[in-house]
């Protein structure tokens, strides 16, 4: 226990560490861009001259040199300030946090699908590898795969927009609803369907056939010989004894997909119109929003290191081995 | 007294943690609505909801019902009451008194007075991207609290249109003069307003919603119990979602296959010419300064060598109207009776060998420089047919593509381009929208949406002065008619379309906006028949 809450604490810093880079990092590349804020916003105005425009600049700080922004920045942030929208005029925690719970909401639900039904069917046809079934798997895996993942929303959205419309094809929720929560529950649920299928479809793909791989080469060892010599029936030595083994390399990819997951959640979000992180992050870099952009990549770094701990730490509960390390 | 246990207490946060993660807010989630509900579908990304310093129809929209103006405009731009039950104009022109109602309240229920009228019209002249609105404004004076007289340094003949609906939002003074910088304030997201609907809800890039204020001063009015406006991405989604019925209003409707689509959907009606007062004019603009162009036979040419008909109906389906010059068709000052520029290449190659463009050996006499707006579809359509069009009189056009606003805006404002293509609008009166581009005093560096051509003409300059203080219609026509003779014939821009916003409504919905402004006034008429 003790071990186990040092390394949990180790990472913890390291992660705090990796944070601090990761925001010196992408405020200096976002810097480094072309293009001017105050031009944006004074564009969005409805146009400025050249006073007005230094009257914005003076007012976002953005007449000041890059250190001393980056100063500012960095002590605000360890604060919990991460600055006010360019373009909005909110505060980005705010927007943020407005729009992380619809991304979480996605990517987790993606996730859980493409490893539930990727395992699933890699353990299915793992059993009998040369089978029609295993073959049908591998080609529709390959397929889902072989897909970007914008076309696969597009054609989902034509589909379930035009041909067959029994899905809702843009935003989060029916904004002519009215109910309690779990209408409204119910609702998000079914407009979270298609984002989720799409983004989902890809990595199920790569979970069916990393599963199938792998349980195929636990299926072979010695220990299961042994269990099915003992004379265990075919579902407790394939769920209990194998699938055990045979989740971990599925866990370590799952953990190291999770920025992928967040990257893909943004051209899904955008297709969709699903209201979280990704169509914010759009609207932050056409509008060159520094603040906003800053925060969320600050945000979807944290996710994904958070993610690798969580991934370190399943380690520990599925090998137990690995608990006294 | 009742108890909750622990298990409710539990559910309780679990419900409220569930209606956080889904993004809605619990308070509209508890309420239903007994009336009316519009849905209007938009790809307009609003900013804040105060047009007192935001212009863009993003922000007028949900403005024009949240705040309510001194007056409002009727279909013929007359001047109609609203917070004004009066007003009369000095005999000398410089002055108007506005007689409030004395039974209007904001939505903070603190009354409506002279006092937040004279804030509001100050905050507009000092804020407001559109200087020429308000720049006669000397001060507005309070004689009582339900008078206020607009003090003008000079006759205004746009004053009574500048102060209706969407350009005049009337602010609380208690709210916004705080001395927070209004342009940033905060309440520009979580207003307090003084129309028709209040906010209940603002999620930029997602939705808008605005619910009836039931002590509105108007007894009758508004009709609707709710409107919703939803954002989309793209015209595409838009029009998906207005197909299924999931939008009850698209305003924006442009694009000929668009509008076909959405007529074909039953139930759905879908009429021409919506919002005129917007004006909105594609043209094509020329550094007159630059050596290449500044012989305005050579800009002659060009114009001669576009077909205006081709480009209206067969690149664009025949949605757009053809563009004649400065000042769309929809205003009661445009004058038909301008050069039209119909394609005639034999006379363009006649005026650029008379400017001393001769052809060299690979047929070449001159090559320019296209830059254009990102983001206007109509724009770019248009870009890529001038290419080759230019070509035949010898004009080799190299298409320079920015990637995003800020690039083109400061080629534009620097005047480091040849011809630039862009949407240009008019709003509602030429004083607004009009002047602004082509007055010799407003070529000012670092400004876009100013006079970027470098034009100057004095006689412009002058016919413009005129009409900017000229309070007869007629009078005024006649200055607006001599200058859009003049402008077309300098042509310091060759003046291409205008746009034909087309308004889509479900059957369901009663008495859609018709007026200049369309979906940008106060929807106090408008219902949506119950389902």
């Amino acid at each position: 226990m003790y071990r186990t809450l040092w390394a949990v604490a180790r990472r913890l810093g390291l992660a705090a560490g990796l944070v601090l880079a990761v925001l010196a990092v992408n405020f200096t590349l976002i810097h480094a861009a072309p293009g001017d804020p105050a031009m944006v916003i004074a564009g969005e105005m409805g146009g400025s001259d050249e006073a007005a425009m230094a009257e914005i600049r003076k007012a976002y700080g953005l007449d000041r040199p890059l250190p001393a922004q980056f100063v500012t920045y960095l002590s605000r942030s360890l604060h919990g300030d991460l600055g006010r929208s360019y373009l909005l005029n909110r505060p980005v925690l705010e927007l943020i946090l407005d729009r992380i719970g619809p991304t979480i909401l996605l990517v987790f639900t993606a996730l859980l699908a493409a490893i539930t039904i990727g395992t699933l069917l890699g353990v299915l046809a793992s059993r009998k590898p040369d089978s029609i079934f295993s073959g049908v798997v591998t080609v529709t895996s390959l397929v889902g795969y072989a897909m970007p993942v914008f076309w696969t929303a597009i054609l989902l959205v034509i589909l379930f927009g035009k041909v067959w419309p029994v899905l809702p094809i843009a935003g989060m929720r029916d904004v002519r609803l009215y109910g309690g929560l779990w209408v409204r529950t119910l609702d998000v649920l079914h407009h979270l369907v298609l984002p989720a299928a799409t983004l989902a479809i890809v990595y199920v793909a790569q979970y069916s056939r990393l599963a199938r791989t792998s349980m195929l080469e636990v299926l072979g060892s010695d220990y299961i010989r042994t269990a099915r010599a003992k004379g265990l029936g075919e579902g407790p030595v394939v769920f209990k004894h194998a699938l055990r083994n045979a989740l971990m390399p599925i866990v370590t990819i799952a953990g190291l997909q999770f920025g992928h997951l967040i990257s893909g959640a943004l051209l899904v979000e955008t297709v969709f119109s699903w209201p979280g992180m990704g169509t914010l992050a759009l609207e932050s870099i056409l509008g060159r929003d520094y603040p906003v952009l800053l925060g969320i990549l600050t945000f979807s770094a944290i996710l994904v290191i958070v993610a690798n701990l969580l991934t370190d730490l399943s380690y520990r509960w599925l090998d137990p081995r690995l608990r006294g390390r | 007294m009742m108890h909750a246990t622990r298990r409710q207490m539990i559910q309780g946060a679990a419900f409220g943690a569930a209606g956080s993660l889904f993004g809605f807010p619990m308070h509209v989630a508890a309420q239903a609505a007994k009336g009316g509900l519009l849905v209007i579908g938009t790809t307009q990304r609003a900013r804040h909801l105060n047009s007192a310093v935001q212009s863009g129809i993003a922000t007028m929209s949900p403005s024009a019902q949240i705040y309510a103006s001194p007056l409002r405009m009727s279909a013929d731009y007359k001047p109609m009451p609203y917070l004004a039950e009066r007003w009369e104009l000095s005999a000398d022109n410089r002055s108007v008194r506005l007689n409030l109602r004395k039974d209007a309240v904001f939505h903070d229920g603190k009354p409506i007075t002279a006092e937040d009228v004279k804030f509001s019209l100050e905050t507009i002249r000092d804020n407001h991207p559109f200087r020429s609105m308000y720049a006669p404004l000397n001060a507005v004076t309070v004689s009582d609290p339900h008078t206020a007289v607009v003090r003008l340094s000079e006759p205004h003949p746009a004053l009574l249109l500048a102060m209706s609906t969407s350009l005049t939002p009337i602010l609380p003074k208690h709210i916004f003069g705080d001395g927070t910088d209004v342009k940033v304030h905060p309440r520009n997201t979580n207003p307090i307003g003084s129309g028709p609907f209040r906010l209940i809800e603002f999620k930029p890039g997602e939705v808008i919603v605005l619910d009836r204020f039931d002590r509105f001063f108007m007894k009758d009015a508004p009709s609707l119990e709710r409107i919703i406006i939803r954002e989309f991405k793209d015209p595409a989604s838009l029009l998906l979602a207005f197909e299924r019925g999931e939008v009850d209003l698209y305003s924006g409707l442009v694009d000929a296959r668009d509008i076909a689509r959405a007529r074909k959907v039953p139930g759905v009606t879908v009429k021409a010419g919506s919002a005129p007062a917007l004006g909105a004019l594609v043209w094509l603009a020329f550094n007159t300064k630059s050596p290449k162009l500044a012989d305005k036979r050579v800009r002659q040419a060009i114009n001669y060598a576009i077909d205006k008909k081709m480009i209206v109906d067969t690149l664009l389906g025949g949605m757009p109207r053809r563009a004649t010059g400065p000042i769309a068709s929809g205003s009661p000052f445009y004058s038909a009776n301008v050069e039209r520029y119909d394609l005639n290449l034999a006379k363009a190659a006649q005026l650029l060998d008379a400017a001393g463009l001769k052809a060299g050996a690979n047929g070449v006499r001159m090559s320019l420089d296209l830059d254009s707006a990102p983001g206007v579809s109509d724009v770019r359509v248009t870009q890529e047919y001038i290419k080759p069009a230019l070509a035949k009189v010898g004009i080799e056009v190299n298409l320079r593509q920015s990637p995003d606003f800020p690039t083109w805006a400061r080629r534009v404002w620097s005047y480091q381009f040849d011809m630039t293509m862009d949407s240009v609008w008019n709003w509602g009166d030429p004083v607004i929208g009009v002047h602004r581009t082509w007055l010799s005093s407003n070529i000012r560096p670092g400004v876009i949406w100013s006079n970027t051509q470098q034009y100057a003409n004095p006689k412009v300059d002058e016919l413009l002065a005129a009409a900017g203080r000229e309070m007869d219609v007629k009078k005024r026509k006649a200055f607006y008619d001599e200058f859009q003779r003049i402008v077309v014939d300098d042509c310091p821009a060759a003046f291409l379309l205008e746009a034909n916003y087309h308004q889509g409504a479900h059957g369901r919905v009663k008495s859609p906006p018709v007026g200049i402004w369309g979906i940008n006034d106060a929807l106090l008429e408008t219902s949506v028949a119950k389902s």
